[in-house]
């Protein structure tokens, strides 16, 4: 009965999605004040429907319902309780119901929060948002369906992907789907602005905290699968260059364009054609990625064309969401010139060069993730792209961004001049060539030039970010910094820490798999890691072995780490590493086969200078978002508007 | 978080790590031996390199990858048995060749678009549209502005 009223939510979802998607903007567009006043009660509808309806799905998963064959699929009695909660969305279905969910929320915030929108600009916006929502819930319900039964009923349900059963994916995919489906928001705003015929500032304001938002959640959503495989999967690594990996980094990095143009369309009224450009790209981008990781074009190409009902959905939706946003931005947008002077030297030339320079990098990346997928298609060859490529790529990319940091965060708007931005950075410069220089060859093993590189960057955006904070705080004191002025400094002090963590860990790491037979140790970097044997262990639903291992330095014990190996119901086996984490290195051990008949082991150790400082760098930009999306002046405005909307102009 | 999303495609995938115990002669085989694992692809696998798969490919391929290296056979002589035996798919790094020139060339290409569409920009700024200045003009209007400026401040 339960999944039945969850289906059935699901379909009147759909019904009034469509509803939200057609009267509101026709109304608009008419005139039709009637029509126009359905778009917030059906937005906040279907955000009730469809949270009905993933409690339902989160119900049947938590009283085993193997009824309902996804539940069979992906849940097992044994499963303890959190996990059978996450396990909703740990599959194909539930993942798009998730989708769908927080679309619903977003949409639905908009209406809370957004009250000082115009009621036809605020329709607009619903509008498109449940056009949106419109396809992916028929694309849910025709394909994907999550309450499909299972009848007969089978006793007892497959067990969960263990490598899911972690709160990495309690967390995971949910935010990471808040960042996604998040870049709806400012798409949805481009879209009505270009609809209603208005690109002012204004539009610009109302987008920007929104896209700040859902930058923020993106932002720690990559970072947690980022930390997530790094002490799950056993191999130290934190970033791979996978497709599934590339296709939420692009999005990343050309919402992170969109936040910065958005800055200078919404303080000097420039470059808004392009603005409205990068929402729409930023959006398919997103779409894009889901296309990839659902459609299973990844797995093979030629998999996905023997089975393509899903991926041609996606693929055609996306290609109607940009097509009909790209054909409303040349009807609309492309001729919109700004009569916004800046001279060549200023902080915009900076921020335009940046956003070349991210949305280069997103495309090469775009090729490099399409590329084989072509080509084969193609019949033309089948080959890999992988890490050698994408860094090949990113690293010299970043290297120009990372300076333009420094460059743009102090020179002014509309004018500045070569001379004076020398002058206020100019100490920096020479502060972060000295201690760029001088901090690998202190404070790490030996000295290394691409190491040396690396920290000047990083300690050139830290000054010189410094710079700008004590610029502002002059005379008023740092209490005198706005959040928005926090939020700037705080998300390039998060790109600083973020450098240092990548070149250190990336130069530095030392890795050794050994054989270790209880008694046994090794030295690694300066550490001696002592092998004291395993002991087997029953969990829940896998049983395995623990090891032991005492790691001492100069004589000195440090910590015990205890790495697991676990065999699940499914037959997986399991690396549970064990990490000692320090913010200048990580000590990193994970048990591989048993070797022989004495207790011997394989065992990876590893020593991963300042690998902290990549995710301490992700959370400290992810608070630097959340610094400038509090910023008063949303909320200053938002009161404005309101009491200008009371004096009758709506 | 690859592993994630594909988990999520139902697509399974292997999640110990591939340890294994090998001796070397020298640190610059061992690097070598290193550098080849992470650069060659299990072909078997969704996406993964030789040194993370616990494939049974993966492992035979190691294990000829470490005897090549412990042969004295260098980077190239291993690349191009593996490239004949398993043509260019086991490279995560694609050769420079006809089918791959878009891929190499794309990225120059991209930046090369995007300093135009830059430049074209920056030229078009002042879009006062019919009457655009003189470059003497500008110059006199440009020391203009600038007195101003130095005045207000």
């Amino acid at each position: 009965m339960i999944p039945e009223i969850g289906h059935l939510a699901l379909i009147v979802a759909l019904v009034v999605a469509l509803v939200q998607g057609i009267f509101p903007i026709v109304g608009a567009y008419k005139g039709y004040a009637s029509w126009v006043a359905v778009s917030k009660p059906a937005a906040r509808l279907q955000f009730l429907l469809l949270l009905t309806s993933f409690a339902c799905l989160t119900w049947s998963f938590l009283q085993s319902d193997f009824s309902v064959l996804y539940v069979a699929e992906n849940s097992n009695t044994k499963l303890p309780q959190i996990f059978k909660f996450s396990a909703v969305w740990g599959a194909h279905e539930g993942s798009l119901l998730l989708w769908a969910l927080i679309l619903s929320a977003w949409t639905a915030a908009v209406t809370l929060f957004g009250r000082s929108l115009s009621p036809l600009m605020m329709a607009r916006v619903l509008g498109v948002l449940g056009l949106v929502a419109t396809g992916f819930l028929a694309f849910l319900i025709f394909t994907s369906n999550p309450f499909e039964r299972l009848l007969p009923a089978v006793a007892e349900g497959r067990d969960l992907n263990p490598l899911l059963q972690d709160i990495g994916l309690v967390m995971h995919p949910p935010m990471l789907y808040m960042g996604y489906v998040g870049f709806a928001i400012p798409f949805a705003f481009a879209i009505a602005a270009m609809l209603g015929g208005r690109l002012d500032a204004a539009w610009a304001r109302w987008s920007r905290p929104w896209t700040q938002a859902a930058w923020v959640f993106l932002t720690l959503g990559i970072a947690l699968g980022s930390w997530w495989a790094y002490y799950e999967l056993g191999w130290g690594g934190w970033w791979f260059w996978d497709p599934v990996e590339n296709a939420s980094f692009m999005p990343w990095l050309a919402g992170t364009a969109l936040m910065h143009s958005l800055a200078v369309t919404e303080k000097r009224g420039a470059f808004k054609a392009w603005t409205v450009l990068l929402a729409i790209f930023t959006f398919s981008l997103s779409l894009l990625g889901t296309f990839l990781v659902r459609s299973g074009v990844l797995t093979s190409v030629h998999a996905f064309a023997s089975d393509p009902s899903r991926g041609l959905f996606i693929l055609l939706f996306l290609a109607v969401v940009v097509g009909s946003s790209l054909a409303l931005y040349a009807a609309r947008a492309s001729k919109v010139r700004s009569h916004v002077r800046f001279e060549l030297v200023s902080r915009e030339t900076a921020l335009l060069l940046n956003n070349v320079i991210l949305v280069v990098t997103t495309v090469s990346i775009l090729l490099g993730t399409l590329y084989p997928l072509i080509i084969d298609a193609l019949g033309a060859g089948k080959i890999s792209v992988g890490p050698p490529y994408f860094n090949a790529v990113f690293i010299p990319l970043t290297i120009p961004l990372a300076i333009l940091i420094g460059v743009g965060t102090v020179a002014r708007w509309k004018r500045d001049s070569v001379a004076n931005i020398w002058a206020k950075v100019r100490l920096a410069f020479v502060a972060s060539l000295v201690f760029g220089l001088v901090f690998p060859a202190v404070a790490m093993a030996h000295f290394s030039w691409k190491a040396a590189l690396g920290m000047v960057l990083a300690f050139w955006v830290f000054f010189t970010t410094l710079r700008v904070i004590r610029d502002h705080a002059r005379g008023r004191g740092l209490g005198g910094l706005s959040l928005s002025q926090w939020g700037m400094a705080l998300g390039h002090i998060g790109v600083a820490v973020f450098i240092v963590g990548i070149t250190l860990t990336s130069l530095y790491s030392l890795e050794e798999d050994v054989r270790l037979a209880p008694g046994d140790h090794y030295g690694l970097g300066g550490y001696d890691f002592h092998f004291k044997g395993t002991t087997s262990i029953q969990g829940p639903n896998y049983q395995g072995a623990r090891g032991e291992v005492l790691i001492t330095r100069d004589g000195e014990p440090v910590t015990v780490l205890y790495p697991e190996k676990r065999n699940y119901l499914t037959g997986m086996p399991m690396t549970e590493a064990g990490i000692d984490a320090g913010l200048t290195r990580d000590l990193f051990v994970a048990l591989g086969e048993p070797l022989g008949e004495d207790g011997a082991w394989a065992v990876r150790i590893y020593v991963k200078p300042y690998v902290r400082w990549i995710w301490l760098g992700a959370l400290i930009m992810a608070l630097g978002g959340v610094c400038s999306l509090a910023d008063k002046r949303y909320r200053v405005l938002a009161r404005r508007e309101r009491e200008a909307l009371v004096g009758g102009v709506a | 978080m690859r592993a994630i999303l594909f988990a999520l495609l139902l697509v399974s995938l292997a999640a110990s790590a591939a340890i294994e115990v090998h001796q070397f002669d020298d640190p610059a085989q061992e690097a070598l031996y290193k550098e080849l694992i992470a650069e060659l692809r299990c072909l078997v696998c969704q996406n993964q390199n030789l040194a993370d798969s616990n494939a049974d490919l993966a492992k035979d391929l190691r294990e000829k990858t470490y005897e090549m290296v412990k042969a004295g056979k260098d980077k190239e002589e291993i690349v191009d048995w593996m490239v004949n035996r398993y043509g260019d798919f086991v490279l995560y790094k694609p050769p420079v060749q006809r089918n791959t020139l878009l891929l190499w060339g794309g990225p120059f290409l991209i930046l090369l678009v995007g300093v135009l569409v830059l430049v074209r920009f920056i030229r078009r700024r002042p879009s006062t549209g019919d009457h655009l200045l003189s470059e003497e003009e500008r110059r006199k209007a440009e020391a203009l502005l600038q007195g101003q400026e130095e005045e207000r401040i």
